[in-house]
């Protein structure tokens, strides 16, 4: 097949509105930390940027997409990108070249890092979060985007659905940023329930407007053409986003007040709902999908937060695990034949949810395991935890030396 | 010579600038503070349920006044600072002031203020 310049002008666009989704996580994360943190946790995200974009075109591509080992991982054929070039691939989106296809993915890689990192701010020290980062895509990001997306990849053989990554992306950092931060343990204070004021929220309703407007690319962009399919998967999109931003405001509404903290939040746990539907269901789908995200993400957060056990700073499980989980499993609800010809529950295929829901069992113990023994090792080696000392001063300071609001004069 | 330090509504400010300058004092040092009196803390919105944070927002306001002027001042600044709620209207102190120079020309003592 030759190259269609509409579709490769599209996946351009998308590739870059994905990778505009990294400092918006940056800021939206960046936001809601103390300000003596503000400055670390953005960097998390953007050192990732930098990091995850080197590995990628090194080895990562060519393990999650090279030409299958079976059905676990993919072999070193592309290692450097040799033999990855102008043309399409063989196997992965025809219709453009295939530079463009895993520039594509590299950002779907990149965030997908990023996303564990809410989990952890304010206390994880940075050289050891790179650490583990690199170790974390190799070991975990990298298979199971080769199972589900991979050609030849075991769980994609197993029709498992999942459009833009509701399993590689959200339930993947979901379940990995729960499993690093039970070794890393809570913040200091955080059992005696000081009060953690987040710095700036105009700055996180900015990062989760810049994640919304991203999310196009990352949704519509995985049709990786042009056409209809893109133009469902966008409105469909749109539309769960809104619908969770909208019921999380109620929410907090009956409970006390519609807080923009809230609101913003909502918009992203539907988003992150949406991702593996986007391209198998209709577009008024989005209302349900992103309703009941919302629901699910609120109580769950809400039990962590009175239970007071685990600091999973940033709720990226409450957000992403359980956003992505539910959505994952509507996937194999609500996916219509006349959409992209498959077919789930609503259609009469009963199969589809099983096979959901094994896909999200098996990334589950996967990425729980490998992720937990990964931090053990980067705890024991060079130690996952600022001092004391660091923490009460602040990552800002004392792992970058800078702080964010400086001057004398407001 | 006294200092008057009074700690009240941020949105009072207006009102009781507007009365020092009845009584003639332009010169002021304002600043934002966070504080608690009886009024304890503050209960914000999380993405789900609420927090307390300990201290408010508050304004400092210090001027530096005549002895005999002490009452008049008192007076402009707690009626219009006064609210009528319940609590956290603010404090005033007053402290006595050794001494004062105008930058500008080096003059002492009560005629610099």
């Amino acid at each position: 097949m030759s190259i269609n310049s509409g579709d490769t002008a599209w996946l351009l666009i998308s590739t870059a509105l994905v990778m505009l989704m990294t400092p918006a996580l940056a800021l939206f994360y960046g936001g809601m930390v103390r300000r003596k943190n503000v400055l670390s946790t953005i960097m998390m995200s953007f050192a990732i940027i930098a990091l995850v974009s080197i590995l990628w075109v090194v080895y990562g591509y060519t393990l999650s997409f090279g030409p299958d080992k079976g059905g676990v991982i993919g072999g070193l054929d592309w290692l450097g990108l040799m033999g990855v070039g102008q043309e399409p691939s063989s196997v992965y989106a025809k219709t453009v070249p295939h530079l463009a296809f895993m520039m594509f993915q590299a950002t779907f890689a990149i965030i997908t890092v990023a996303l564990i990192t809410g989990a952890v701010v304010e206390r994880i020290k940075f050289g050891a979060l790179l650490i583990f980062s690199a170790l974390w895509l190799t070991l975990v990001y990298c298979p199971v985007a080769h199972w589900v997306w991979g050609s030849g990849g075991w769980l994609g053989k197993l029709d498992a659905l999942d459009f833009a990554g509701g399993t590689v992306v959200h339930v993947n950092a979901g379940i990995s940023a729960l499993a690093l931060t039970l070794v890393l343990g809570p913040r200091k204070g955080f059992k005696e329930r000081i009060p953690m004021e987040p710095n700036n929220i105009p700055m996180v309703v900015l990062g989760a407007a810049l994640l919304w407007f991203g999310w196009f690319g990352f949704n519509a962009g995985s049709a990786v053409t042009a056409g209809g399919l893109a133009s469902s998967a966008f409105v469909v999109t749109n539309t769960a986003g809104a619908s969770a931003a909208f019921t999380w405001m109620i929410l907090g509404w009956i409970h006390r007040r519609p807080s923009v903290l809230g609101a913003a939040t909502g918009a992203i746990v539907g988003l992150a709902a949406i991702t593996p539907a986007a391209g198998f269901v209709q577009p008024w789908v989005g209302i349900p999908i992103g309703a009941i995200a919302a629901m699910l993400s609120y109580y769950v957060m809400t039990w962590r937060s009175k239970a007071n056990k685990i600091d999973e700073s940033l709720d990226v499980f409450a957000c992403h695990g359980v956003g992505g989980t539910w959505g994952v499993i509507a996937t194999g609800i609500f996916a219509t034949g006349a959409v992209n010809g498959v077919k789930g529950l609503i259609d009469d295929n009963w199969l589809q949810v099983p096979i959901q829901m094994t896909a999200i069992v098996v990334i589950v113990a996967f990425a729980f395991s490998i992720t937990w023994l990964l931090a053990k090792l980067v705890d024991v080696t060079v130690g996952l935890r600022v001092t004391k000392e660091e923490e009460t001063v602040g990552l800002d300071i004392s792992q970058h030396g800078e702080r964010a609001y400086g001057g004398l004069l407001r | 010579m006294k200092k008057i330090e009074a700690i009240i509504r941020e949105e009072r400010l207006d009102a009781v600038r507007i009365a020092l300058e009845g009584q003639s004092y332009f010169g002021m040092t304002v600043s934002e503070v966070s504080g608690r009196g009886r009024q304890k803390g503050l209960t914000l919105q999380w993405r789900v349920g609420e927090y307390c944070v300990n201290f408010l927002p508050k304004i400092k306001i210090e001027v530096v006044v005549l002895d005999e002027d002490v009452p008049k001042v008192l007076n402009a600044i707690t009626t219009n600072a006064r609210t009528g709620e319940e609590r956290g209207d603010g404090k005033i102190f007053i402290i006595p002031v050794e001494g004062a120079v105008r930058v500008r020309t080096g003059e002492m003592g009560e005629n610099a203020i």
